[in-house]
């Protein structure tokens, strides 16, 4: 499990640490687009976008195609639900056994109600 | 967090990954802090919540000296304990402990409880020493095994 989840999820991981890159990800959830229009609309160089680009596209995260002399970059599914379903499961079993928790307290509440509010101080 | 401080807005849990190593939970709790920390620091009132029917465990004991320093031992049968030690206990606001159970792989688990109006707000982060171990820890091991394993099987067939 260590070994799977190791080799790949690490490299997703590491590139969505990165605001910009999470931001371009979203981008290229509209509608794919060129490396020179992702650094027009973030403000960026083309050396420092094609970097950005570089890390998500190692990571699975979107993939890029020539066409002429323009390069075009798209999201790459896989990848993006790995992550998302690593959050999904830990959000499943966080969610509930707050639930859970929801009913105890709300039970604690009615016994302080009745026995009088220091039974749990 | 602006607005989910608004009161009328419902309990929801949010998971984030702050980092390769961190994991960070927030939940929102219509009550007390001193009841949210009591819920979470008594063993009778611990094992109600901890182990929810969807885990498919079952919780047989639940040992737990609830102060820095102290130790706990929650076990799941067959051998299958989880334990560590209580970094730091501050009621009602503060528990900081060790997940030994994993060797070297352990991670510190801090969570704060903030009252506000009458309500609480709950921050757990998850801090592991390796993004190896956070990757392994997915919430439920199994689960997210699982599906993965779904996950692939599904992508397969859209190839």
């Amino acid at each position: 499990m260590v070994q799977y989840s190791d080799t790949r999820l690490d490299a997703p991981f590491a590139a969505l640490a990165d605001g910009t890159r999470r931001g371009v990800l979203q981008r290229l959830g509209r509608a794919e687009c060129s490396i020179t229009e992702l650094a027009e609309q973030f403000d960026m160089t083309l050396t420092g976008m094609r970097k950005h680009v570089g890390v998500l596209e190692q990571a699975g995260l979107v993939t890029t195609r020539k066409i002429g002399r323009v390069r075009y970059c798209r999201v790459g599914i896989r990848r993006l639900d790995e992550v998302q379903a690593w959050i999904d499961s830990y959000h499943q079993l966080w969610d509930a056994r707050f639930r859970e928790l929801d009913a105890v307290i709300e039970s604690m509440q009615l016994k302080e109600k009745r026995d009088g509010r220091d039974t749990y101080e | 967090m602006d607005e989910t401080r608004t009161s009328e807005a419902t309990p929801r849990t949010t998971v984030e990954r702050r980092s390769d190593r961190e994991v960070v939970v927030t939940r929102w709790f219509d009550a007390p802090a001193r009841l949210v920390f009591k819920a979470w620091s008594t063993p009778e009132l611990f094992q109600r919540w901890w182990v929810p029917q969807s885990m498919g465990m079952t919780l047989y004991a639940c040992e737990m000296d609830v102060c820095t320093g102290g130790t706990y031992r929650l076990n799941f049968g067959e051998g299958m304990d989880f334990f560590g030690r209580y970094l730091e206990v501050t009621p009602p606001s503060r528990i900081v402990w060790t997940n030994e159970e994993g060797g070297d792989d352990a991670s510190v688990t801090t969570v704060t409880f903030e009252e506000h109006d009458g309500r609480t707000l709950l921050v757990m982060s998850e801090l592991y020493p390796t993004k190896e171990a956070l990757d392994a820890a997915g919430g439920a091991e199994e689960a997210t095994h699982e599906t993965f394993s779904q996950l692939d099987e599904l992508l397969a067939t859209l190839r």
